[in-house]
C-alpha cells in the first residue's frame, strides 16, 4: 500500500482531533471478576482481591501508556471495574457483614494505587427488587468507605424496566447520598461524586463512577470509553447553515471515527494484556477543559445558552447521530453510549448554571434523552433526604418506563447555599450549588415498598 | 492528489505514518529522511502540501528492519522537531487506516 490511499487532509484531520479538539481515549476500564475470591474469612477475602486485581491489572497502565505513545492518541484514564462487592462479600462469617465490606474497599483502595488506576469501580450492590443482608450491609457502609478510600467509587441499582422501582432502596439511598457528602464535608462532599444511583445499570460500563463489572461478564474484560466533544463541536461549528438532517449526518460521520479510535485501542489493549476485548462506549464525555463540552454543542446548534427551550431536541439530536455513528463503526458497542451532561464537568454546563439560564428541573427533561442522567450537580447541603429520595425516585422512573439507564450523582454541599460554589479539581470540576424544589417529598419517600414494573415490562 | 486502490492486508503491520507540519524551509525534507536512515527505517513513500499555510509532510515507512524502538525513534523525531521549530510525529498506520476506511 502506498501513503496514497491517504490524502492529507484525512491525515491532517485526524492529526487536528487529538491536538487541536482534544479527541482522547477517555478511559480503558479493566473488568475483573472477584467471584473467585470468595471466603468465609475476612482476611482472606481482602487479600485474595488484592492479589487478584493486582495480578490482572499489573500491565493495564503501562499499556495505556504505551498504546498513547504508538498511536498518537492520549488515554487519559485506566481503570478497574470489579464484581459488586455485596454479591462477593456476603458468605464472610468471622465479622459483622458491614465490616467486611469495609474490609474489601480498603483492599480495593491499596490494589487501585497499586498498579496505577485512578479509579476503581464496583463498591456497588443490585437491589432493584430487593436487598439481601450483603446489600443492606454494603449500602449502610458506602459513605464511610468512599470518606476513608480515595479511588473507590460505589454504586447501586435500585431499579430496572423488568422490576420497577425498589422505593425501600431509593429512601435508603436519599439518607446514603447526604452521608457520604457529611463524611467529607472538608471536600466539599467529594463522597457523593463517587456514588452512582442507578435504573437499569448496564454490567459493561467503563466510565467512573458508575462501572461495575458485571455478573454476566468473562473472568475479565477491556472495554473502551472514547470521549470528543471537541471533536464533534468542531463539526458542527464549521455547518453554521446545515439543516438538522445534514447535522444528523455530520454528527454520525464524526462519531463514527471517533468510534474506530475506542475500538482500535481497545483491541491493541486486549492483545497486549491478554484480556478479552469487550466493548466501546460510544459516550460523548465532557470535562472542564475548554473545548471539551457537551453544552457547548448543543450551543453551536443555535442556542444561546443551554437550558434554553429547544436544549431537549438539540440533545435528542445529538445523542442519536453519536449512537448511529458509532454503531457503524465498531462490531461490540455498549456501556451507556450517548452523551453525557455532567454539571460540574462541563464549562459550558457551569456557566449556564451559574447565571441561571439551566434549571434542575430542565437537567431533568434532558435526562430523558440523554445517556445518562442528573450528573454531579451540586445541591444545598439542607437539601432534606427525602427530596434527594425522590429526585433519585423521578429519574429511575424516567429510566424504567423509556427502558434506558438513568443514573443521579448529586453533591449536596455540606454548609453550601444555592449560588455557592463547590470545588472538586480535576476531570471532576467545580459547580455552582443549584436550587432544588423546597416542597416536601417525605410522606412520598415514606410510603415505602416497590414500584411495580411497568406494563413495558411485560415484553415476553 | 490521486488516490490509489489500497494494497490488501498482506502489507504488514510494521508501517507508520511520519507527520512533519510547520512552516516550510529548505532541508526538512533531507532532515527528516537522513534521520530515518539512520535508524534503517525505510521510507515507502512521501507526500508534501502546503495546508492553511502550513507545510505538511507524511511520510508512510516501514519499520520491520529497523533496530530502534518505536518509543525511541518518536522520541528522536520529536527531539529534531523542537530544535528545527516543527512538529514531527510518528503514529502507527492503523490510526489512519481505521479512521478513515470502513
Amino acid at each position: 500500500m502506498s501513503i496514497s490511499s491517504y490524502s492529507p487532509q484525512e491525515i491532517v484531520e485526524t492529526i487536528r482531533m487529538v491536538q487541536m479538539e482534544r479527541l482522547d481515549i477517555r478511559t480503558i476500564t479493566m473488568g475483573i471478576s472477584l467471584r473467585d475470591c470468595v471466603s468465609e474469612n475476612h482476611a482472606r477475602l481482602a487479600d485474595r482481591i488484592y492479589d487478584k486485581v493486582c495480578r490482572m491489572g499489573s500491565g493495564l497502565t503501562a499499556a495505556g501508556a504505551a498504546i498513547a505513545r504508538e498511536y498518537g492518541i492520549p488515554v487519559t484514564n485506566t481503570r478497574v471495574s470489579v464484581t459488586p462487592v455485596a454479591i462477593i462479600a456476603e458468605g464472610v462469617g468471622d465479622c459483622a457483614g458491614r465490616d467486611a465490606m469495609l474490609g474489601v474497599a480498603r483492599a480495593l483502595d491499596r490494589a487501585a494505587r497499586e498498579i496505577g488506576v485512578n479509579f476503581i469501580g464496583g463498591y456497588s450492590a443490585l437491589v432493584h427488587k430487593g436487598a439481601t443482608p450483603g446489600d443492606l450491609a454494603l449500602i449502610d457502609s458506602i459513605p464511610e468507605a468512599l470518606a476513608s478510600t480515595e479511588r473507590v467509587c460505589g454504586s447501586v441499582n435500585i431499579g430496572s424496566t423488568k422490576s420497577g422501582i425498589n422505593m425501600d432502596a431509593v429512601a435508603m439511598m436519599g439518607r446514603v447520598v447526604k452521608r457520604a457528602a457529611e463524611l467529607t464535608a472538608a471536600a466539599d462532599g467529594l463522597g457523593a461524586a463517587k456514588l452512582v444511583v442507578f435504573c437499569n445499570a448496564v454490567e459493561d460500563n467503563p466510565f467512573m463512577a458508575g462501572a461495575f463489572h458485571g455478573v454476566g461478564e468473562a473472568d475479565g474484560v477491556l472495554n473502551v470509553g472514547v470521549s470528543g466533544p471537541g471533536v464533534v463541536l468542531r463539526a458542527v461549528q464549521a455547518a453554521p447553515a446545515a439543516d438538522f438532517g445534514e447535522l444528523a449526518s455530520i454528527i454520525k460521520r464524526t462519531a463514527f471515527k471517533i468510534t474506530r479510535m475506542g475500538e482500535l485501542v481497545g483491541r491493541a489493549a486486549s492483545a497486549r494484556l491478554g484480556v478479552p476485548f469487550g466493548i466501546v462506549d460510544l459516550s460523548l464525555a465532557p470535562t472542564p477543559a475548554i473545548g471539551d463540552s457537551v453544552a457547548r454543542i448543543l450551543e453551536s446548534m443555535g442556542l444561546s445558552r443551554v437550558g434554553a427551550h429547544g436544549s431537549t431536541a438539540a440533545l435528542a439530536l445529538l445523542n442519536d447521530a453519536v449512537k448511529k455513528g458509532g454503531a457503524m463503526a465498531s462490531s461490540h458497542v455498549g456501556g451507556l453510549s450517548g452523551a453525557f451532561i455532567p454539571v460540574s464537568e462541563d464549562i459550558g454546563m457551569i456557566e449556564a448554571a451559574g447565571m441561571g439560564a439551566l434549571s434542575f428541573d430542565k437537567l431533568e427533561a434532558l435526562t430523558a434523552v440523554c445517556s445518562v442522567g442528573l450528573d454531579m450537580i451540586a445541591i444545598p447541603g439542607d437539601t432534606p433526604a427525602s427530596t434527594i429520595a425522590a429526585i433519585i425516585a423521578d429519574e429511575a422512573a424516567i429510566g424504567m418506563i423509556n427502558r434506558k439507564t438513568t443514573a443521579v450523582r448529586l453533591i449536596p454541599a455540606p454548609g453550601k447555599k444555592v449560588g455557592d460554589l463547590i470545588e472538586f479539581g480535576g476531570l471532576l470540576g467545580h459547580a455552582p450549588v443549584m436550587a432544588v424544589n423546597r416542597e416536601s417529598s417525605a410522606a412520598f419517600i415514606g410510603r415505602g415498598g416497590r414500584i411495580p414494573a411497568p406494563i413495558q415490562a411485560l415484553n415476553n | 492528489m490521486a488516490m490509489l486502490p489500497e494494497a490488501g492486508p498482506a502489507a504488514g503491520g510494521n508501517r507508520a505514518i511520519v507527520t512533519v507540519i510547520g512552516v516550510d524551509r529548505v532541508g526538512i525534507i533531507a532532515a527528516v529522511a537522513t534521520m530515518l536512515a539512520e535508524a534503517q527505517v525505510n521510507i515507502l513513500d512521501i507526500s508534501q502540501s502546503i495546508m492553511q499555510e502550513f507545510f505538511v509532510m507524511i511520510m508512510m515507512v516501514d519499520l520491520a528492519r529497523s533496530p530502534s524502538g518505536f518509543d525511541e525513534l518518536k522520541a528522536a523525531l520529536n527531539e529534531r522537531g523542537n530544535a528545527m521549530g516543527l512538529k514531527i510525529d510518528i503514529q502507527r498506520e492503523d490510526v489512519f487506516k481505521l479512521m478513515h476506511r470502513v
